[in-house]
């Protein structure tokens, strides 16, 4: 009873939130309605007894991806007027390419065919010892039996992120300055660190100060300027 | 009464009773946190520090909390009002229900649940919205800067911290916290993890913001960052939410690498100290290194910030990581 209420009150949120995604004016609004409906999501993944993937959900998509969508959405400089500007001219040519996508849709779900075991395979959505726990079947399912084509999808993932590295390297201008951490400890003439005794000061020790550049000479000011006396004492 | 206790309405109760009795001591900690933070600041500084409030300044915290409470709440006309508002509850929300799962002695958490660890994880890396939502909300160039900083520096530092809890978890071979802890019977975690254990306190430092990573408020240049618009009792909210995290982050410390409520060893003084007392114990030890490290360190700057995490951090956490696996499937340890 009261799990069935709760489904349905996760359940209505994340429709309604998914559809404040697309309406919602403010891009910002969107992404934090997006956030919304992850966390809903996650806790219908808590009901289905699938601890382990709604954590990750919340981890991975709300921790990371969504903070980097908010974070370029925020900077983003929308101007709404201009966005709504073709909208008209361009609304029947996105029905029609909606159009051709839902019939696609359609095909596909004519000719669907269910695996011949998959009424089973549903059946055991939690693992089958109860003495198991959900991540450890997840984990005997991704890393031991599937191995292979769990390493499959690493490397093409691997192979995009080198491609996004590609396309968006670029040397760095000749005279641009880089800190360089290593060099700048092994100076010689870096300034030391001393553990100077009370009252006794950095000459006891043996360290002298660096010669600093002289310091330009005042120019000679013709009428003694009052704002400025105490610091040059030989004047006065 | 059993059957009461069984029935649904006896469970929430429990479950309240027990919310509570996590939750108040945890605020009196907060509260008393700020004093020690301000008495032991001032020590290190040869200060006095807060003393005129109560004997010794002890109810300086009270002062402090009454006098945030009757100040106006000032909401700027250009701010997203909600959102304003939500920022700095969110913020102190997530400190709060963090602690669920933490095990304060065996079988003592409120909920003892298989994936506790990826809960803590999962509730840590969501405490970005609430100061990214504030930058964002206040319609403040300092305040939007700040989230900003604040939000690139905390994904960044996940990333390490992720890999170092991978690297725990290998040796344990349970994401449950109270097992995470049982495992560090014969040595707590710390001594064969050094440098995960000192990555994982500075990633601590970076994710709460704390000096000399906080950037994000950093008030020599941004005022006071993504709070500068924020006033009495928001600002109280933001003020709680950074110090239960840092008492979050300790626990978490406590719990992975400290032996969580374990005694350093199972003989006559030191098990006479009920586990508990343990658990504070070290969970105050990692507080007074979160202030010793504020009054040392000067801040980073932001690009070396960025460097340390991702090309310190990440690397050597990753190979540590694979080190550690090595060493477990070589050994033979790893667990069943």
């Amino acid at each position: 009873m009261i799990a069935a209420l709760a489904f349905y009150i996760f359940a209505a949120i994340l429709i309604a939130s998914a559809v404040m995604v697309v309406t919602s004016r403010n891009p910002v609004h969107s992404v934090l309605f997006l956030i919304l409906a992850f966390f809903n999501a996650s806790a219908l993944f808590l009901m289905a007894g699938a601890e382990f993937l709604a954590m990750i959900l919340v981890i991975v998509y709300v921790g990371a991806v969504a903070v980097l969508f908010l974070f370029v959405v925020m900077m983003l400089d929308i101007d709404f007027a201009q966005l709504r500007q073709g909208f008209q001219r361009y609304a029947p040519l996105g029905a029609v390419i909606g159009a051709i996508l839902f019939l696609e849709l359609l095909f596909v779900y004519g000719s669907w065919q269910f695996a011949p075991d998959a009424a089973t395979l549903r059946m055991n959505a939690v693992p089958a010892d109860p003495t198991v726990t959900n991540t450890e079947a997840l984990g005997r399912l991704v890393y031991t039996d599937y191995i292979y084509l769990f390493q499959i999808s690493g490397l093409i993932l691997l192979v995009a992120m080198i491609g996004a590295i590609v396309l968006t390297l670029r040397d760095k201008p000749a005279n641009s300055k880089r800190q360089d951490i290593g060099t700048q400890i092994a100076r010689a003439e870096a300034v030391p660190l001393a553990k100077v005794p009370a009252g006794a000061g950095l000459g006891t020790l043996g360290i002298i100060r660096r010669k600093l550049p002289e310091p330009p000479k005042p120019k000679a000011v013709a009428q003694d300027d009052h704002g400025h006396g105490g610091h040059h004492g030989g004047h006065h | 009464m059993e059957a009461f206790l069984a029935s649904p309405i006896g469970v929430l109760i429990i479950t309240v009773l027990q919310t509570l009795a996590m939750l108040v001591p945890l605020l009196i900690a907060v509260a008393y946190m700020t004093y020690a933070e301000r008495k032991i600041m001032a020590a290190m500084q040869m200060r006095v520090g807060p003393n005129m409030v109560g004997p010794l300044g002890l109810l300086q915290p009270f002062a402090d909390a009454a006098k945030m409470l009757l100040k106006e709440t000032i909401i700027p006309s250009g701010a997203n009002r909600a959102l304003f508002i939500l920022g700095p509850v969110l913020t102190f929300i997530l400190a709060m229900i963090a602690w669920a799962v933490i095990p304060v002695n065996e079988g003592w958490a409120i909920a003892d649940i298989n994936v506790g660890i990826l809960y803590l994880f999962a509730i840590s890396s969501l405490g970005v919205y609430g100061i990214i939502i504030a930058g964002w909300a206040s319609n403040s160039k300092y305040a939007f800067l700040g989230a900003l900083r604040s939000a690139a520096q905390m994904v960044s530092y996940e990333v390490s911290m992720g890999f170092v809890i991978v690297t725990v978890l290998l040796c344990v071979g349970s994401l449950n916290l109270t097992e995470i802890v049982l495992a560090q019977k014969t040595v707590w975690f710390f001594i064969p993890l050094f440098p995960m254990f000192i990555i994982f306190f500075i990633s601590t430092l970076a994710e709460t913001n704390r000096p000399p990573f906080d950037l994000a408020e950093g008030e020599s240049e941004l005022v006071a960052g993504f709070m500068v618009e924020y006033s009495s009792m928001t600002y109280a909210l933001f003020f709680l939410g950074e110090y239960a995290n840092m008492f979050l982050m300790s626990a978490m410390t406590t719990t992975l690498f400290l032996g969580g409520w374990l005694p350093p060893m199972d003989i006559a003084p030191f098990n006479w100290l009920p586990g508990p007392i343990w658990f504070i114990l070290k969970v105050c030890l990692c507080m007074f290194t979160f202030v010793w490290v504020r009054a040392t360190f000067p801040r980073y700057r932001y690009d070396q910030l960025m460097r340390l995490g991702w090309k310190v951090f990440l690397p050597f956490s990753l190979v540590w990581l694979v080190l550690t696996a090595a060493v477990l499937k070589l050994a033979g340890w790893l667990p069943a």
